[in-house]
């Protein structure tokens, strides 16, 4: 098979530490020896990959999936997946999910005392176009409180989940949106040391994606770890 | 100046709404070759609680050691049908199951076969980033030289190697401890 180009590995503090405290449910799931370090392989440098049968039509627009529109504010979320050297990711599958306008997820576990939307699931999809572009329609989540500690709120956020072209690219993160007060008391948040990388996760206010009359715009960009351009039998190190 | 890549976020509790629609329990649906078994995960805490709310990623290569990736670029047969991901989650016991074919071996560093292995990335509220491992199978000549196994001190290895039924060798248990002294090893790729 010849020399593999692994992936680089993060660049140290931009991601989160498994153990983080004031996350509570870290505590007992936090794997406490270090990892084992290994070098990418065959099996690290591919992936999973997804195609148009893989996609269900429209759903990159969380409005339309019932009878009637869904309420609270309708947004426009929209921005590029690109690898840390600025190349795009074409073709790549873009998995999203988020609570109601009220703060209220679809799901049997969410027992927060807030109303369902009859008219919103809450699960979009999509895929990158030719210059890794992506677009959802859907309204803007409310924040919801959880029991982390004391009158903890999480601020508002849109679950996004990306695989990019290896099993090494796979991510999964959290959008948030400019100006939340609730960032800075937010333990997951501020889990990750780089203040620069945690502000990353704040979305935008995108004028030109805002459309007249209907919904504000909102841009995000997905980074996904970049390639090393040099083959290697050792992982590199940093 | 390059940027760097997004920080990684845990999926929280309610990750079913968003990736529900892709779990994938049947890895190798009809028609594809290979020996077909069948895996069933338990994941623990620290306190060995079973963890209602995992969710696992499966990745692997078909019965000939063949990848579904344009990188994949050995002389061994695609199938068509098999493209080697599995997502499932774990139910209120902290089970999951999947039924697939067992991978062939893939080449690793220096060229020398891995050992038959799943690549697995494991998901859930209170991890705030994926964590990487790979389950192995029980009695692999393979295991004995697999350039990763190797990596690993020996006694934490067979955290990583799934146990053979006693009724049905076809039938893999694997338990995922997230701590205590069973640990399993996890990878840092
Ligand atoms: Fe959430």
């Amino acid at each position: 098979m010849g020399l593999i180009a692994p992936y680089r590995r993060p660049y140290a503090g931009t991601q989160p530490e498994y153990l983080h405290a004031p996350y509570v449910s870290t505590v007992k799931r936090a794997p406490t020896r270090p990892l084992v370090a290994i070098p990418q392989t065959l099996s690290e440098v591919t992936g999973p990959h997804f195609g148009k049968d893989d996609i269900v039509q429209g759903a990159f627009d969380l409005t339309k999936q019932h009878a009637g529109e869904p309420l609270g504010e309708r947004i426009v979320v929209s921005g590029r997946v690109l690898d840390e050297d600025g190349r795009p990711m074409p073709h790549t599958l873009v998995e999203i999910w988020q609570c109601n306008a009220a703060g209220r997820y679809l799901h049997k576990r969410d027992q927060h005392n807030a109303p369902l939307d009859p008219n919103f699931t809450g699960q979009g999809h999509t895929m990158t176009d030719e210059q890794g572009r992506y677009r959802f329609v859907t309204i803007r989540p409310g924040e919801y409180p959880w029991a982390n500690h004391y009158n903890a709120w999480r601020p508002a956020h849109i679950h996004f989940s990306l695989f990019g072209p290896a099993f090494a690219t796979r991510i999964i993160t959290q959008m948030y949106f400019p100006g939340d007060p609730l960032l800075p008391f937010d333990p997951i948040y501020n889990c990750t040391a780089d203040v620069a990388a945690r502000e990353r996760l704040i979305s935008r206010f995108d004028w030109e994606t805002t459309i007249p009359q209907e919904a504000l715009g909102y841009e995000f960009d997905v980074i996904l770890l970049g390639r090393d351009a040099t083959p290697t039998e050792e992982p590199k190190r940093r | 100046m390059r940027s760097l890549a997004t920080t990684w976020q845990t999926v929280g509790p309610y990750f079913r709404i968003g990736m529900e629609r892709l779990m994938v329990a049947d890895i190798a649906g009809e028609g594809v070759e290979g020996q077909r078994i069948r895996v069933q995960v338990r994941v623990l805490d620290g306190d060995d609680v079973p963890i209602p709310d995992a969710v696992l990623e499966v990745w692997q290569a078909n019965s000939h050691g063949k990848y579904a990736h344009p990188e994949d670029t050995q002389d061994k047969p695609l199938e068509q049908r098999f493209r080697g991901y599995g997502r499932i989650g774990t139910d209120d016991d902290g089970w999951l199951r999947f039924d697939t074919v067992k991978p062939g071996p893939v080449p690793g560093p220096g060229d020398v076969d891995q050992a038959p292995h799943l690549v697995v990335g494991l998901m859930m509220r209170g991890l705030l980033k994926r964590l990487v491992t790979r389950m192995y199978f029980p009695g692999e000549v393979l295991n004995q030289t697999d350039p990763i196994l190797m990596l690993v001190e020996g006694a934490r290895r067979k955290t990583l190697v799934a146990r053979a039924g006693v009724e049905d060798v076809k039938v893999l248990t694997w338990e995922i401890h997230m701590q205590g002294k069973d640990e399993t090893v996890f990878f840092e790729l």
